[in-house]
């Protein structure tokens, strides 16, 4: 089968089509994705109809998550030591006909093969007539952080999306609570808080139109949960706000369903569904991106792609290099501070390689950070291991020196090292995820000695680095991968 | 509000819930046409003070069984649509609320003026209001806004779905796609409001589900215009 990928993936290549590494993989089939959830040390997201899908490490998926009840667009929530699931029910109707209901249940772990596993009986919390301008479909859950209450947003492009209050601890609806419109013309919605804003996520554009659908993510946002949700021109979402998330690129269309996964601190992604994925047949794929905050507003960060690039330091803007003696540019040397010359102008050429590779080590090199200046020993190729898994939403990279073979590593004392050859063993597989900010954290899959523990690639000096704990707070935590 | 009975029979295999076939008694308002509008009244109406116009004279829908999807409404495909001609003087006459008008031998629509209660005109409910089949339909609206001055200004205009405007006779706006409606969705390049009266024609098309549009005029400060009057009878 490998040999099978390898073909397909030379077709593709041949045929000039980018192949992204930030596609999942596996069994990544799924449309209107639930937020995705961990349970029992594993990755859990369902869809419509009934079953779901689930990962060891956030990046190969397989089917196998249970859930009964059908219907569509289900939303999971994590409340204690219990998960709280809500699905719904209903078919589009014309002239006026239109029926959803929102039901949840409960369970204690959502993976099959746990003791805990078991549903309760649905309750229902949520629904809408058969003519009322509102069709109650595609639950999303937000357990407000500063307050603790449970709220539920539903609703689709027939009328208004809605928002109701249920009780955290029973997961019923709270007696007397009224729903409130919220937004129009939208469906897939989602809820989540940041820094004093509550913010309404929902999907515009044509759904379920394949290759050529529209789905796009847009948002708003509020002081209240319960709106307005004004977009970034100031505009309500119940007049069509909304401002762009994400919307169709990179071989795919018809990104829709939001949920968010907080991994860490400063470490946000987000799940969704595109619905045509044009490498995988145009089917409908579970995607997972960075979510990085511009300005207030949520965007969807672009999957990292392979290539070759600088590795510059947030703290100092310095850069990784390999601990080898600088070799000078020979000729072409400063003439004058830009004084006019009457000698030619000539291009001058980037230090090769080859021009110095044999005056470094052969054994392991020590890395440091130092003054950018596009040497061979500041370059990195970075590339997706195969068969390497991964973590939530992207696939385990190595990192070399361009044109080498040579690869960063981590040591045993928790210390960074480049090593002669890339062998594929843990300590040389690197994540690389996109911070809220849009810096880099760098962390390697494992140090040898301390498994089990987590590292990221620190500054420990303006033009020294070790592996140390992530801090968000801290740019000695962050990088930018630049090319330049 | 009514005490009904929803038996929910979920129709789909995709939908199939474990709550279905479950007989709830739930209670709620149903919707009429009064929710939504108001008979025309005779005084000069006015932009809301968000410059929304809600006085409009709205035809019956003509109904369009053919129109499956919406992914129809390409440029191309509306432009022939919205080139068709329905019923004698379509594009000349100025509607009187309860004048009929004659498709052919058998079918016969009137056109009724109403008061928007809402910002936006919802379409959908002007049908079922009227007790019309909501969907898979063309939507006729006419206005006549009144300027004080010649005023260059721009139109505002979102609507589900697709739609054509024209002011004075001249197309100004063609909102094409599968088109939710948004406020300010789409803004025509800058026209002249004239003096005294001005005619909007608009037609929105749309295939299955909800049906409306919205429309205000922007002047050059981009801020909404609310010195108008609106007489459409």
């Amino acid at each position: 089968m490998e040999s099978m990928k390898n073909i397909l993936l030379a077709v593709l290549l041949a045929a000039g089509i980018a192949v992204p590494a930030a596609a999942q993989v596996g069994n990544v089939y799924i449309h209107d994705p639930s937020t995705i959830v961990m349970s029992d040390g594993k990755y859990f997201t369902f869809g419509t109809g009934s079953g779901g899908l689930m990962s060891e490490d956030g990046w190969t998926w397989t089917d196998g998550a249970v859930r009964p009840g059908g219907g569509v667009a289900p939303d999971v929530v994590k409340i204690g030591d219990r998960y709280l699931v809500a699905y719904s029910a209903g078919y589009p109707g014309t002239e006026g006909k239109t029926r959803g209901v929102v039901t949840t249940m409960w369970t204690k772990s959502l993976d099959p093969k746990s003791p805990d596993f078991g549903f309760s009986e649905p309750e229902l919390v949520a629904w809408a007539g058969d003519d009322e301008d509102c069709w109650a479909i595609d639950p999303a859950f937000l357990l407000d952080p500063t307050t603790g209450r449970l709220w539920c947003s539903y609703g689709t492009y027939f009328g208004a999306i809605r928002i109701v209050e249920l009780d955290p601890a029973t997961g019923k609806r709270v007696e007397g609570n009224e729903a409130v419109d919220i937004a129009i013309d939208c469906e897939a919605t989602a809820l989540m808080y940041k820094d004093g804003w509550y913010y309404l996520l929902g999907t515009h554009g044509t759904c379920c139109d394949g290759t050529n659908s529209t789905y796009n993510i847009v948002c708003g946002r509020s002081r209240s949960v319960t709106g307005p949700y004004l977009d970034n021109m100031g505009r309500d979402m119940l007049e069509g706000g909304g401002r762009m998330v994400l919307s169709a690129g990179d071989r795919a269309t018809g990104p829709g369903h939001f949920g968010l996964y907080v991994e860490d601190e400063g470490v946000e992604k987000m799940s969704f569904h595109y619905e045509a994925d044009f490498n995988r047949s145009g089917r409908s794929v579970l995607a997972v991106r960075p979510l990085l905050w511009k300005n207030g507003w949520p965007v969807a960060a672009d999957p990292f792609k392979e290539g070759t690039f600088e590795i510059e330091s947030e703290r100092r803007g310095y850069s990784l290099e390999l601990a080898v003696s600088f070799v000078r540019l020979q000729g072409a040397m400063m003439r004058g501070f830009g004084r006019n010359s009457d000698g030619p102008v000539v291009v001058i050429e980037d230090q090769k390689l080859e021009d110095v590779v044999e005056g470094w080590p052969e054994g392991d090199i020590d890395i440091r950070v130092g003054d950018y200046m596009f040497r061979p020993h500041q370059r990195w190729t970075v590339t997706a291991v195969p068969d390497a898994g991964g973590y939530l939403g992207a696939p385990y990279y190595k990192i070399v020196i361009a044109g080498t073979e040579r690869a960063l590593a981590a040591t045993s004392d928790a210390e960074l090292t480049a090593v002669p050859k890339f062998t594929g063993a843990p300590e040389q597989l690197w994540r690389i995820e996109q911070l809220t900010d849009g810096t880099f954290r760098i962390m390697p899959k494992s140090v040898p000695g301390h498994e089990g523990e987590q590292f990221a690639i620190v500054c420990t000096g303006d033009s020294t680095v070790a592996l140390g704990k992530y801090d968000f707070n801290s740019d000695n935590s962050k990088w930018n991968f630049r090319d330049r | 509000m009514k005490r009904i009975v929803v038996l929910l029979a979920v129709a789909l295999g995709l939908c199939a819930a474990a709550s279905a076939q479950e007989t709830l008694n739930l209670d709620y308002h149903h919707p009429v046409l009064e929710d939504y509008f108001a008979p025309a009244a005779a005084a000069p109406a006015a932009p809301d003070a968000k410059g929304f116009i809600r006085r409009w004279t709205l035809l019956e829908p003509i109904a369009k069984p053919e129109i499956r999807s919406n992914t129809l409404f390409d440029d191309n495909w509306l432009n022939t649509e919205f080139a068709k001609v329905y019923f004698e003087g379509q594009n000349e006459m100025e509607p009187k609320d309860g004048q009929k008008v004659k498709l052919d031998k058998k079918n016969r629509l009137t056109w009724h003026s109403y008061d928007s209660k809402r910002y936006n005109v919802k379409l959908y409910r002007f049908a079922t209001g009227l007790g019309l089949h909501p969907t898979e339909g063309l939507f006729l609206a006419f206005t006549v806004v009144n300027a004080p001055e010649d005023m260059t200004v721009r139109m505002a205009v979102g609507s589900n779905s697709a739609s054509r405007w024209c002011v004075n006779g001249e197309e100004v706006l063609l909102m094409s796609g599968d088109r939710r409606m948004v406020v300010d969705d789409c803004v025509s390049r800058k026209i002249t409001l004239k003096a005294g009266r001005n005619v909007i024609r608009g037609s929105v098309i749309n295939g299955p589900g909800m049906s409306d549009f919205c429309l205000r005029f922007l002047g050059e400060d981009g801020k909404p215009v609310t010195n108008l009057t609106v007489t459409n009878q």
